[in-house]
């Protein structure tokens, strides 16, 4: 369970939002809106840990991530607005580099980018494919990845109808086995998720609905 | 055992407690600087050797000794704010920067106008002058780091970082240089021997290392204070503050209105 | 199909070992760089020559110091381009988002680096100790300094890029923090050599240089580690 507690970020002394607290437990899914600028990737990178936050805790399964870091990143799969893949590896070197260093369920990366529509692609190098190929390949990992908790920033960026469809049929499986998914997205995503919980990050606060 | 220093993580303790010592470390520094630099300039003994052109020790080893342990201060400030995640620590290295800096810069020009009348020449390459011109580089170092970045913290927490690892160079870069002048060795002796002190001589040199410190503690106060207020500038504290002065400076304003108008 | 509890254990020698290869096989595709800085090198020390005097008893001189000086240049321009393509496409966030200790997936790209860009820096050694007129029984010593003090160079390098990745100018900003720090090893190296050049003894030299190598090996990754923390903030 994720627990936040009074977290306040500053950015360039502007405030971004002050004591936010929310809870996100097993089977929910919590998608942080808001206008551009808001502060909602501040949000996902500050609970993380990526950016440090002025004041507040982050709770996870009882024990603080500062100060029981392992054991939260563990159990986190981040995927942000720069996705880490490398444009002179192919994606299944990029797959195989990212399993080495994160906790992954199998080696299969041929039917992981199967699912995403690169079959044929794997080993040609990723600057030869175009913007939303390259997506894919980061999206690829949410085949492989066992982790519990799913930072998802923007996700369906660059990213066709039948895309989104898949993507949100993966969403469902992983709540049913009882993850978590924390994400910011400008799509509206009620019809999808029953259980949906939005954060609306304003001009100063976030409000919880 | 630390617990009494818990209080000094908030910013605003520190500000007020920066205001607070300012003045006591403004008028010890005038005090020793004026009375030591008096003393030394003009009623000092004359040196055996070097006459009276020796009179800049009393600028010169100041402002390099402190120009040294500005360093060390701002290193270790970065150290504490690094480890125990202290704002405030890490502005310190920021507030100190630029007085080192022009302490360096100091003992710079002291160390050559000294130079002059000793050998002639306005630089050389001597092994103290070496290393203060490189404690200088580094100082410059730290200020170009925290002046890239668009938000403070960062650049807080990054020149933080340069100022440890410079702080560990700066013992190697000082040996390493002096033993790269005995290298290289001219004919003349190209140490600063501090000429055998006489207790005349010494007593000013002593008020003046501890003006030269007053001033640095003063002038890093009023830094950090700064420093203080223009990263939080935003937050509640600083807002109540101005907003009671702001009020305070308009009933003051209202009062002699009143007693001008009776 | 999705199992949350089992996985297969993650081994922190084969997460170095990865993060090794993958810079080998990065620095493989794209000889062009690899060989930049060795041009860099060789023109560099040119420079001297054309510039002071081409007499052989001048170029034995400044020999080893314009060698050296060519060679700090030169891991000035393999040292700013460190994180740079790491730091843009997001990989140093999963780094320092993975389990595996920051400062040993540092490390590991530090020795991938120390392997592709110093080695061919002091390979190159001989010729340029042939240009400056370096007489042939110091150019062990001379290439010894080299291997020794490149990786020294460039761990305190890596830091700077480190802490200036983020920023747009970089390049400038990295040398203005950087170079002072070289100088010890600069002072040490070239005395090395110039020991050598009279046919003495160059332990002295030669065991501090070894101490800086080994203090910047085990505590340059963890300086790395939060500078690249700080810049991603």
């Amino acid at each position: 369970m994720l627990e936040v507690q009074g977290l306040t970020c500053f950015r360039q002394n502007r405030c971004l939002f002050a004591d936010l607290n929310f809870v996100l437990s097993e089977h929910q899914i919590c998608q942080i809106e808001g206008p551009n600028g808001a502060g909602k990737s501040t949000l996902l990178r500050a609970i993380l840990g990526l950016f440090r936050a002025d004041e507040g805790q982050i709770i996870w399964s009882g024990k603080s991530t500062t100060q029981q870091a392992e054991l939260f990143l563990q159990q986190v799969f981040f995927l942000g607005h720069k996705f880490a893949i490398n444009s002179d590896l192919t994606p299944w070197q990029n797959l195989e580099f990212w399993s080495a260093l994160n906790p992954t369920q199998n080696d299969d990366f041929a039917s992981a980018l199967t699912k995403v529509g690169l079959t044929g692609l794997e080993h040609i190098p990723c600057h030869s494919l175009s913007a939303g190929q390259h997506r894919r390949v980061a999206l690829a990992r949410l085949w492989l990845t066992n982790t519990k908790l799913w930072v998802l920033d923007e996700p369906f960026t660059a990213i066709d109808k039948s895309g989104v469809q898949l993507l949100q049929q993966r969403f469902n499986s992983h709540l049913t086995s009882g993850g978590m998914i924390l994400l910011t997205s400008h799509q509206d995503l009620s019809q999808e998720f029953t259980q949906l919980h939005t954060i609306k990050l304003t001009d100063n606060t976030g409000e919880i609905i | 055992m630390w617990k009494w220093l818990h209080p000094y993580a908030k910013a605003e303790t520190t500000y007020k407690l920066c205001y607070r010592l300012l003045p006591y470390f403004s008028w010890l520094a005038v005090i020793t600087l004026v009375s030591g630099s008096i003393w030394g300039l003009f009623y000092a003994p004359s040196d055996y050797q070097q006459g009276d052109s020796f009179r800049i020790i009393y600028f010169h080893v100041p402002t390099a000794i402190w120009s040294m342990g500005a360093y060390t201060s701002m290193a270790i400030c970065g150290l504490i704010g690094i480890v125990w995640q202290i704002r405030n620590a890490e502005l310190a290295v920021y507030a100190i920067a630029p007085v080192g800096a022009a302490f360096t810069f100091l003992a710079l020009i002291s160390g050559a106008i000294w130079g002059k009348p000793m050998w002639g020449a306005w630089w050389v390459w001597d092994a103290r002058l070496t290393s203060e011109l490189i404690l200088l580089f580094l100082y410059l170092g730290v200020i170009a780091l925290y002046n890239s970045f668009e938000d403070k913290r960062t650049a807080a927490r990054a020149s933080s970082i340069l100022a440890i690892v410079g702080v560990i160079n700066v013992p190697i870069i000082h040996y390493s240089v002096e033993w790269w002048n005995t290298l290289h060795q001219g004919a003349s002796i190209t140490k600063f021997d501090k000429p055998s002190i006489s207790p005349d001589m010494l007593w000013p040199l002593l008020l003046n290392i501890s003006g030269f410190l007053f001033v640095l503690a003063a002038l890093v106060c009023l830094r950090l204070a700064n420093q203080i207020l223009i990263n939080d500038a935003r937050r509640p504290w600083v807002k109540a503050m101005v907003s009671e002065k702001t009020n305070k400076a308009e009933q003051s304003k209202n009062r002699a209105t009143l007693a001008d108008k009776e | 199909m999705n199992n949350l509890s089992t996985s297969k254990p993650l081994s922190y020698w084969s997460a170095f070992k990865s993060i090794f290869i993958r810079e080998i096989k990065l620095a493989w595709q794209k000889p062009t760089q690899l060989v930049q800085p060795v041009v860099f090198f060789l023109i560099v020390v040119t420079l001297f020559p054309l510039g002071i005097s081409p007499a052989p008893k001048t170029l034995q001189m400044i020999g080893p110091g314009v060698i050296w000086i060519a060679a700090i240049l030169a891991i000035m321009l393999v040292v700013e381009r460190l994180f740079r393509q790491d730091f843009q496409e997001g990989t140093i966030e999963a780094w320092l988002l993975s389990t595996v200790p920051m400062s040993l997936l540092v490390g590991a790209k530090l020795l991938a680096a120390w392997f592709i860009s110093c080695s061919v820096l002091v390979l190159i050694t001989p010729v340029l100790a042939l240009l400056m007129n370096i007489e042939t029984h110091v150019i062990p010593a001379l290439m010894l300094s080299l291997m020794v003090g490149t990786p020294i160079l460039l761990f305190v390098g890596a830091i700077g890029n480190a802490l200036t990745v983020g920023l747009n100018q970089g390049g400038v900003l990295l040398s203005l923090l950087v170079l002072p720090l070289y100088i010890p090893v600069l002072i040490f190296a070239t005395s090395l050599i110039e020991a050598a050049t009279l046919n003495m003894s160059y332990t002295g030299q030669m065991s501090i240089l070894i101490s800086m190598l080994l203090v910047s090996c085990f505590f340059a990754p963890v300086a790395i580690a939060a500078a690249l923390k700080n810049t991603v903030n």
